[in-house]
């Protein structure tokens, strides 16, 4: 079990690895062209203060985004699950919100919070994660069958406790579900703002600089440094996921 | 138990709103339950049974009449209520001991928490649920997870039980079961019921009054009385008296589908 759920992921990294390299190897290209898996691990040395500084400073801001993507995403998914009006109302909103590209935003946000670029930053992969969160949380509440909240109701119990007692549980595996997508899409919020205004802070940041020396072996790095970071995340989602939605996950 | 009636439905009416205009579910409808009493409602689909349930649980309130609980009109939601459904929804983060527990988070108690637990252990017990209570839902089947659902509904003492087609979903063999179980609680657990079903042996064999309503908008079309003393075994509905009740109720039920015309053969004498 330990060994299925450990090891074969990692011996599939390995054979990832060992195939690019090979098909570096085999196509005889120069590092400026692709860098292979071996040129990495020089940059990692080479570069492993700021990797540890802006890689921090990346984890961080893309947390705190997502910490109040749970907090708003939760809200407004309570308000259209419990309110078929407010439903109506704020779909479409919500929808067309998600449909603008957040790198056309980037740059409004940029110049409308000049300088702060930390709160810039956090709000971008704040904006771009929330939705998945909404969207499950309302559906979640709104499919709830009258059943569950009869067993309560008619013993004389309010809203409050139904919620708490009923709703909200029922509402978590839908929940962890979109935090799963969230997670990642956070990620890219806080390397969009990163790269495309950069402010020489975070993983993105490193990688814009790698661009102007065409450093290439560094931006591979740093790409392969942001999936580290967003496998390490995904996993602590789904370890507070087992934690508690774990009667939802069948084996 | 006195011959007073525990539960009245006197003169109950009502209409739902839908997109395809009002429609009246309830008309002048009357029951009435004595103090032990356990009545069965059988009807068309769609005639609006459940939502007779709704609102003896006070879940609703009716658009005219009233609904009376122990001499007091129900005006909302009481403690004293416990309820059952075809769905039995446990809840599947809960185990099974902390499910049938649920009413008792609810209810103002003066019990301690192992009271408590006891209770709920000791009711598991006679529905035939032991050592079932650190489980989840998902691990029990259909009948043993109505049996919790049972529980769940008795464990804080109500005095009246309704349940709402709670074995409808049940393969006969299951349902059948379960009826024996249903007057073993009984009499440990004596209530006054009002059950809901489209079974017809289900409800000469469970109640001693069983209503027919008739077509939407309801009322009540039939009353039969079932000679009921004390608990019963599965023999009865193989009786010649439950065959000629059952015939009835069957006919009964054709008038309320308009398909028999009133007055025919079946009629009782």
């Amino acid at each position: 079990m330990t060994f299925q759920k450990v090891f074969v992921p990692i011996i599939a990294i390995i054979v990832f690895l060992l195939l690019w390299e090979a098909l570096v190897w085999v196509m005889g290209w120069p590092n400026y062209k692709m860098a292979s898996p071996s040129d990495l691990w020089p940059a990692y040395v080479k570069y492993a203060d700021l990797f540890l500084i802006n890689g921090w400073q990346t984890l961080w801001r893309t947390v705190a985004g997502l910490g109040l993507a749970i907090i708003f995403g939760t809200a407004v998914g309570m308000i259209m699950g419990f309110s078929k009006i407010m439903r109506e109302a704020l779909y479409p909103l919500l929808v067309g919100f998600n449909a603008i590209p957040k790198a056309t935003v980037v740059p409004i946000v940029a110049l409308m919070f000049v300088g702060m670029h930390d709160f810039n930053t956090v709000l971008i992969a704040f904006m771009i994660s929330f939705f998945p969160i909404a969207v499950s949380v309302s559906i979640g509440l709104s499919t709830l069958e009258p059943e569950y909240r009869d067993i309560l109701a008619a013993l004389g119990a309010n809203k409050v406790t139904i919620f708490w007692k009923i709703a909200l549980p029922k509402t978590l595996p839908e929940f962890f579900g979109a935090l799963k997508v969230s997670v990642t899409l956070a990620f890219i919020g806080t390397n969009l703002m990163e790269i495309v205004s950069p402010h020489g802070r975070g993983l993105g940041a490193l990688f814009d600089s790698g661009k102007t020396n065409s450093d290439y072996p560094l931006m591979f790095a740093v790409l392969i440094a942001l999936a580290g970071l967003g496998i390490v995340l995904y996993y602590v989602v789904i370890a507070m996921e087992k934690a508690l939605a774990g009667w939802a996950v069948r084996d | 138990m006195s011959d007073a009636p525990l539960i009245e439905i006197k003169n109950v009416s009502h209409t739902f709103q839908t997109a395809g205009g009002p429609l009246q579910v309830l008309d002048r409808l009357n029951i009435s339950v004595k103090e032990g009493g356990f009545c069965a409602v059988v009807g068309p689909s769609g005639c609006g049974k459940s939502t007779l349930t709704r609102l003896v649980a006070g879940l609703l309130k009716p658009d005219e009449g009233e609904v009376w609980l122990h001499g007091e009109q129900v005006k909302s939601p009481r403690a004293t209520v416990g309820m059952a459904f075809q769905n039995p929804v446990l809840l599947e983060w809960r185990t099974i001991l902390r499910n049938v527990m649920l009413p008792l988070e609810i209810v103002p108690t003066k019990t301690s928490k192992a009271e408590q637990e006891e209770r709920a252990r000791y009711l598991l017990n006679l529905v035939g649920l032991e050592g079932f209570e650190d489980k989840r839902p998902s691990e029990l089947s259909g009948g043993m997870r109505q049996r919790a659902s049972l529980c769940r509904s008795l464990v804080h003492q109500p005095d009246v039980l309704i349940l709402d087609e709670p074995f409808g979903a049940l393969d006969a063999f299951t349902r059948e079961d379960l009826w024996q179980t249903m007057h073993k609680v009984k009499e440990q657990e004596p209530f006054t019921g009002l059950l809901i079903t489209h079974d017809l042996r289900e409800s000469i064999f469970l109640a001693d009054q069983v209503v027919v309503l008739s077509g939407r908008p309801a009322h009540a079309q039939y009353v039969l009385d079932v000679p009921m003393d004390g608990p019963r075994d599965l023999e009865h509905l193989y009786t010649h008296d439950a065959a000629e009740m059952l015939t009835i109720l069957r006919h009964q039920i054709e008038i309320a589908q308009g398909r028999a015309p009133e007055g025919s053969p079946a009629e009782p004498a």
